[in-house]
């Protein structure tokens, strides 16, 4: 009856549009469409989760490489090393294995990514201590991505 | 539509509005007012508590950080204390912060915590207390819930009428409750009346980084000053002080010192004693005191040894002081949100009086007075009053306003809270406390804007309240909704030590402002370790440094060997993390303070005096990773004079 649909309806709208105050957001941090498990689109599952929105690499920068250089060697290489196995995974060919985009949002948004992304999934099961953000800004993240670049890859097999 | 049809949608209408309207309710919490307390405090898992309740520590010499309406207790400050739990007071770094013109004194009675205020509004930035015992005042910043200084207070026995702060953190105050001779001196203590005196204490606050200096002290008749508070709006400029004991006994006050039907509450023009000190009527006088504040770069206390500090004397500065007399041996002296009224808390009086600024001044104007006490005016009664509240209990302490025009008082004696009209001084309503109230509390309720939501009751007495624990008990608080026209009685929750006073303010002003990491680039600590790569051990003659760094999962280094029995060694451990709740402890065996707990970002020391040869493990202490049991190491204990080469890996 379609009265009765109406008022259903109406009484609907009353009940959802409720207090509406005070809940906290489930539906944070999700963007693009789904694609497969996990609810993350396929931009995220390749360029990861964070503020870093897919990019492509310009040539290699050599003093931005340097800069890069300097902060890894104060943030990051008590957990990374190049070639083996630390606290994290070695990082030589990282660039290679994983997008630009992917890097920095690992480096800006570790929390969420060891939570939310499949393959970060699995390497805190692998390496059991999750990666932890180190108070760097993008413009740093950026850098160390530079650095990360001229670490060619040695042994993929020894690689994440 | 047909009738039947409008009948039915009304009728659904009315349903969703019905249900809209109880669930709006049963979301609306606290349901203030209604008789159900439990969802009044309940704040839900992960969600905020709305207040922040920051409680005296008294003989614990800490203070108390907790959350209204929940009462759940979230850090223990230490302060005037030693704290094992993260090395305050131990470790190399904040070591200094306890030193006196006594020499290190580890430990003090912490009575009144009073947040900072701008324009009479408390702004979260930073919180006051005192110390009794060795007169000191502390400063604790509200970014870091750290002890950032402590200034010692020269020509004071027991600071017990501090710190109270003025309209705009210009200054907080000081009073001495026990006079002693000044400077001290070899004397008769029955010679108090001559030689004894009492001191009013103006600590500056520098507006831009909080840091206190004492501008002046006025020499006041050596009567016991009790507490204060700082004048507001009208009466800005001003500070009033309780003081009882006016008969000056020596001993056996509990008799000697309730004989006068009146004591005083010290009016103190505190804008004319700047233009005194301007005109140079100060006296610059000997006196030895430190001032011990946290260098946020180096993360280490400095100590700096004053040696004078200017005293003006009432007798040389006509209108700097007045005494009002107020019955009798009274506690508080509270100003209330307008600036208007003076309310003494007459401690041993069946009336709480009320003094009227304005008619204060009107007084001295026409010159009202009826005598003086050490050459200050004393002011006629009569013609200062504005009104007594009377059956307001027995022993009424302290007061404190809700911003909608009552008045909330103490009364220890008689065990309750009592409400009272500002203007009309009736009674309307009392509740019991449990048992023996001290001080209350209403957030901002003794500044000009008071969030009159909930009132807390510092109980002096426990007893069946809460499980037992044996002969010593934890205080008792009780949270109080105020917001309707009958208080009502929420929750009880125990807190530590005794908490003498509080303070509370909106969760608003601070939580966003707490900081998360120190930031590394930051840190200037002369032994900071900025990297592994510099991580190192050095030996100079027997002190050995160990340049040690901490990060998920390791500490580096973390073995050592060529250490000797005899050397001094310090552990500077810089925590390399930057991310957020995660510092790293540091325990070495033998070690005689305590661990360390490392924030991240941050540099600590821990001095170790190594006594037996062996092999002696250190470890991280605080749950860090799932690898946190791996995080450890070693060092070698060689005997004096061994030839084993200082190494580390």
């Amino acid at each position: 009856m379609k009265t009765t649909t109406i008022s259903i309806a109406i009484l609907t709208t009353i009940m959802l549009i409720g207090c509406g105050k005070n809940d906290k957001t489930t539906t944070d941090e999700q963007g693009g469409s789904p694609a497969g498990g996990d609810g993350l689109s396929q931009t995220q599952l390749t360029h990861g989760i964070g503020p870093i929105q897919p990019f492509n690499l310009e040539p290699l920068d050599d003093a931005r490489a340097a800069a890069g250089k300097e902060i890894f060697e104060v943030k990051c290489i008590a957990c990374h090393k190049i070639d083996e196995r630390l606290v994290g995974p070695p990082l030589s060919g990282v660039t290679e294995r994983r997008s630009p985009g992917f890097i920095m949002n690992m480096i800006l948004n570790p929390d969420q990514m060891v939570k939310q992304h499949p393959e970060v999934k699995a390497m805190l099961a692998q390496y059991y201590v999750p990666m932890t953000f180190q108070n760097v800004t993008e413009e740093d993240a950026r850098s160390i991505l530079e650095y990360l670049r001229t670490l060619k890859s040695k042994d993929l097999t020894k690689g994440e | 539509m047909s009738k039947t049809m409008i009948r039915v949608l009304g009728l659904l209408i009315s349903i969703g509005a019905f249900l809209l309207i109880a669930e709006c309710a049963k979301k609306d919490k606290p349901m203030l007012g209604s008789d159900d307390a439990a969802s009044a405090v309940y704040v839900a898992p992960g969600d905020y508590d709305e207040f922040y309740a920051f409680t005296s520590g008294g003989f614990s010499g800490q203070l108390g950080v907790y959350g209204l309406p929940s009462g759940r207790l979230f850090k223990e400050i230490p302060v005037f204390s030693l704290d094992p739990e993260n090395g305050y007071g131990f470790n190399e770094e904040t070591k200094d912060m306890l030193k006196t013109s006594f020499g290190y004194i580890p430990w003090d009675d912490s009575h009144h915590p009073e947040l900072s205020q701008t324009d009479g509004v408390t702004d979260g930035r930073w919180i006051f207390i005192n110390g009794n015992n060795t007169p000191r005042v502390a400063r604790i910043d509200l970014r870091t819930f750290e002890t950032a200084e402590i200034i010692e207070i020269p020509n004071s026995g027991g600071n017990h009428g501090s710190p109270f702060i003025t309209q705009n953190s210009e200054y907080v105050v000081a009073s001495t409750r026990f006079s002693v001779p000044i400077p001290q001196a070899d004397v008769s203590i029955t010679s108090y009346k001559e030689n004894f005196n009492g001191t009013l204490s103006f600590i500056k606050v520098n507006p831009d980084d909080g840091h206190m200096n004492i501008e002046f002290q006025i020499m006041v008749p050596g009567f016991d000053y009790d507490l204060a508070s700082g004048g507001k709006g009208p009466s800005h400029g001003w500070a009033f002080f309780s003081s009882y004991n006016s008969e000056q006994a020596n001993t056996l006050l509990e008799v000697n010192a309730s004989r006068n039907d009146k004591d005083f509450i010290a009016a103190v023009n505190w804008k004319k004693a700047e233009e005194y000190l301007a005109q140079g009527k100060a006296k610059k006088r000997p006196a030895e005191y430190y001032r011990n504040y946290m260098d946020h770069r180096t993360h280490s206390a400095v100590s700096e040894l004053n040696k004078s500090v200017m005293i003006l004397d009432p007798a040389d500065c006509p209108g700097l002081i007045y005494y009002l007399p107020t019955p009798k041996s009274p506690h508080g002296v509270d100003v209330d949100p307008s600036g208007e009224y003076i309310v003494g808390g007459g401690k041993l009086a069946a009336v709480v009086s009320v003094h009227s600024f304005p008619k204060m001044l009107k007084a001295i104007e026409d010159e009202k007075i009826i005598g003086e006490a050490g050459g200050i005016p004393i002011l006629d009664y009569d013609a200062t009053i504005a009104g007594e509240v009377t059956n307001v209990g027995l022993g009424p302490l302290h007061t404190e306003f809700d911003g909608k025009g009552y008045a909330y008082t103490s009364a220890f004696i008689s065990s309750e809270v009592v409400k009272w009209k500002l203007g009309t001084w009736e009674v309307v309503d009392r509740i019991p406390s449990y048992y023996s109230i001290g001080h209350l509390m209403i957030p901002g309720g003794g500044s000009m804007k008071p969030w009159g939501k909930y009132l807390v009751a510092l109980n002096k007495m426990t007893k069946d309240r809460y499980l037992s624990t044996g002969p010593e008990l934890a205080h008792a608080a009780q949270l109080i909704d105020i917001s309707g026209e009958k208080m009502k009685l929420l929750l009880d929750f125990p807190t530590v030590g005794e908490p003498h006073y509080a303070q509370g303010i909106p969760a608003d002003l601070v939580h966003p402002k707490a900081k998360k990491i120190f930031p590394l680039e930051e840190n200037e600590h002369p032994f900071v370790t900025m990297k592994e790569a510099d991580a190192r051990v050095e030996r100079d003659g027997n002190i050995i440094h160990v340049y040690m760094t901490t990060i998920r999962t390791h500490f580096k280094p973390d073995n050592i060997e060529g250490v000797q029995v005899g050397d001094i060694v310090y552990f500077h451990v810089t925590n390399l993390e930057q991310d957020w709740d995660i510092p790293h402890g540091f325990a070495m065996q033998g070690a005689k303070n305590s661990e360390l707990l490392v924030m991240p970002g941050a540099t600590n020391t821990l001095r170790w005096e190594p006594k037996q040869v062996g092999v002696f493990p250190f470890y991280c202490t605080d749950f860090c990773s799932a690898l946190h049991q791996e995080m450890q190491g070693y060092v070698r204990v060689s005997p004096k004079g061994s030839n084993t080469p200082l190494s580390f890996n």
